[in-house]
């Protein structure tokens, strides 16, 4: 593929993006999984424990940018697959890769905004952010990297029932958001548990967000913006490769 | 470009233990309406989705205007458009947003594709629908957008999986004016059915195919004149008359009951018809209808997936 045509081919993940969010962003299991489970979940937490905003804030951002952006990518694919529109989209003169970069960017987007909300909360509440840039760095790769974690979680296995998909993919993402430094700061962990969070894409969120609200972080800045990115790499990557491997499947 | 459309050798597809598509090999002229027939479950389906690039072969090769359909996928699926069987429109979408999403995807510039799809509804006559969602939408309705949406990028190549499959005759006879219309105008259309009528009236050339093999393929006439044993002479008789009897008369291969007339199946009409005179004479009986038939493409094509099922069991 020559350069023409890999930019040919970008161009027209733009309209994935765009069929994606017309289409799923209001789906009920999007608004579930995505924003009631988190908020729930965070409200459960933090009632009555008299928490200041400061300490609130980096975990209710990492719970929202972590649920929200993994709460469309999963459910795309087999819901495309069972309507029979993964069809469409394989026929059309667009490459798999460009189908699940689109799905990422659509799941990214959702993630993105609404973890606008947190932040001015936070403002809202008197929460001084000290790095404002590097926060927007923070959730543009933190959520780029859910978002591409969550594509991930919808290849294997090739199941075209969205919502044995959304199942599975919260076994996971509930377990990572107790082990991510979400309601309890890394550096106040367990040894044990301290290393089995650096597993978690949350706990780098979690912590560049804490550096910028907080003004104190468990691994260097560019240690854990580092991760993301490679992050983002290897979950897309790994992703594009099984869903290669496992698309006749649907089909 | 390359003369023939669509060239395929070898095509083989297995669904584990069943073979769907068993070394086929076929080639399609370009500007030709071709048609695949065949029964239920006969690999016509899973030949198009091979052709158009949704599945993978087993074995064999699929050109498509000369290119590998298989190794140049993105070059061969920018030249054809498809209706699938299933419709397979967005239902959260609009018939218009859905247009402009198949649009965007094959490349069609935003003023072009604007122009064309309004062009398109509007002859489909679903241009006044073209902002109501999919989900609201008759069958017919569907396989209107649906033809749309595969012609935005006015294809070289056009796949219909039965597209007037389970339609209303009215939007039947829309689809298969606007396929002929397109073909006319130069359009490669391969289409499948499972319907003989639509067959014969539309294709150039017609491929029978039945459990994965293709029995026959030739242009209908011809293949209607490959069969001189489906020749008969349908008869109706004044009284009601014993059809074991009728069957009994010399040069008659078979018999069969249609309403209140006799069809005769010969290889020599002209015996059969002397025989015929001297039977209402023996029987004292009138002959109210009398009619030689040439073979019709539905007997043809019951002989040959007959035929292909004796070869295969």
């Amino acid at each position: 593929m020559d350069n023409h045509q890999r930019l040919s081919q970008i161009k027209r993940c733009w309209a994935i993006v765009k069929k994606n969010i017309r289409v799923y962003y209001s789906k009920g299991p999007v608004v579930i999984f995505g924003l009631m489970i988190p908020f729930f979940l965070f409200l459960s937490f933090y009632i009555g424990r008299n928490l200041p905003p400061e300490a609130m804030i980096p975990g209710l951002l990492g719970m929202t940018a972590f649920f929200t952006s993994a709460a469309v990518g999963p459910a795309i694919i087999p819901w495309e697959a069972r309507a029979k529109t993964l069809e469409r989209l394989i026929s059309c003169p667009v490459s798999l890769w460009v189908i699940l970069l689109g799905d990422m960017l659509s799941s990214f987007l959702f993630g993105a905004l609404v973890s606008i909300f947190p932040t001015l909360l936070g403002i809202l509440m008197g929460v001084k952010i000290t790095n404002l840039l590097m926060l927007g760095i923070g959730i543009i790769l933190g959520t780029l990297c859910f978002a591409s974690f969550s594509i991930l979680l919808s290849a294997y296995p090739p199941t075209n029932n969205p919502s044995s998909v959304m199942m599975l993919s919260s076994l996971i993402k509930f377990p990572l958001v107790f082990i991510s430094g979400i309601f309890i700061p890394i550096q106040e962990l367990p040894d044990v548990m301290k290393i089995i969070s650096m597993v978690s894409p949350l706990t780098y969120f979690t912590d560049l967000a804490r550096y910028c609200i907080q003004g104190t972080s468990y691994f260097p800045i560019e240690f854990g913006i580092g991760v993301l990115i490679l992050m983002i790499i290897v979950f897309l990557t790994t992703a594009v490769s099984i869903h290669r491997k496992t698309l006749q499947k649907r089909l | 470009m390359s003369e023939t459309a669509i060239e395929v050798s070898n095509l083989t597809k297995r669904f584990g233990e069943i073979v769907a598509v068993d070394h086929i090999s076929f080639s399609v002229k370009r500007g030709e309406l071709f048609g695949f027939l065949g029964p239920n479950a006969a690999g016509k389906t899973t030949t198009i989705r091979i052709l158009s690039g949704i599945l993978k072969p087993d074995e064999g090769n699929v050109l498509i205007a000369g290119y590998d359909a298989l190794r140049e996928g993105l070059k061969t699926r920018q030249l054809m458009g498809i209706v699938p069987e299933m419709a397979n429109a967005y239902d959260d979408l609009s018939a218009w947003n859905n247009i402009m999403l198949v649009g965007e995807l094959y490349g069609v510039p935003r003023q072009l594709r604007q122009e064309r799809a309004s062009t398109l509804l509007d002859e489909v006559g679903i241009y006044e629908r073209r902002h109501d969602l999919v989900r609201g939408f008759s069958k017919g309705m569907k396989q209107k957008l649906l033809l749309c949406m595969a012609l935005i990028n006015e294809p070289q190549i056009l796949f219909l999986d039965e597209p007037t499959s389970g339609l209303d005759v009215e939007s039947q006879r829309l689809i298969k004016d606007k396929i002929r219309e397109y073909n006319k105008n130069g359009m490669t259309v391969f289409l499948t059915t499972h319907n003989m009528e639509e067959a014969n009236q539309l294709c150039d050339k017609i491929a029978i195919i039945n459990h994965g093999k293709i029995a026959a393929i030739d242009n209908p006439e011809r293949l209607r004149m490959r069969s001189s044993g489906l020749q008969s002479v349908e008869v109706s008789f004044s009284k009601l008359v014993n059809a074991e009897d009728l069957a009994t008369i010399h040069g008659v291969k078979e018999l069969k009951k249609l309403g209140d007339k006799f069809r005769l199946y010969t290889d020599e009409p002209s015996i059969v018809l002397d025989q015929l005179i001297d039977f209402v004479h023996q029987h004292k009986i009138k002959i109210i209808s009398l009619n030689t038939l040439g073979p019709n493409l539905e007997d043809v094509f019951l002989k040959l997936i007959k035929e292909s099922q004796e070869a295969i069991f």
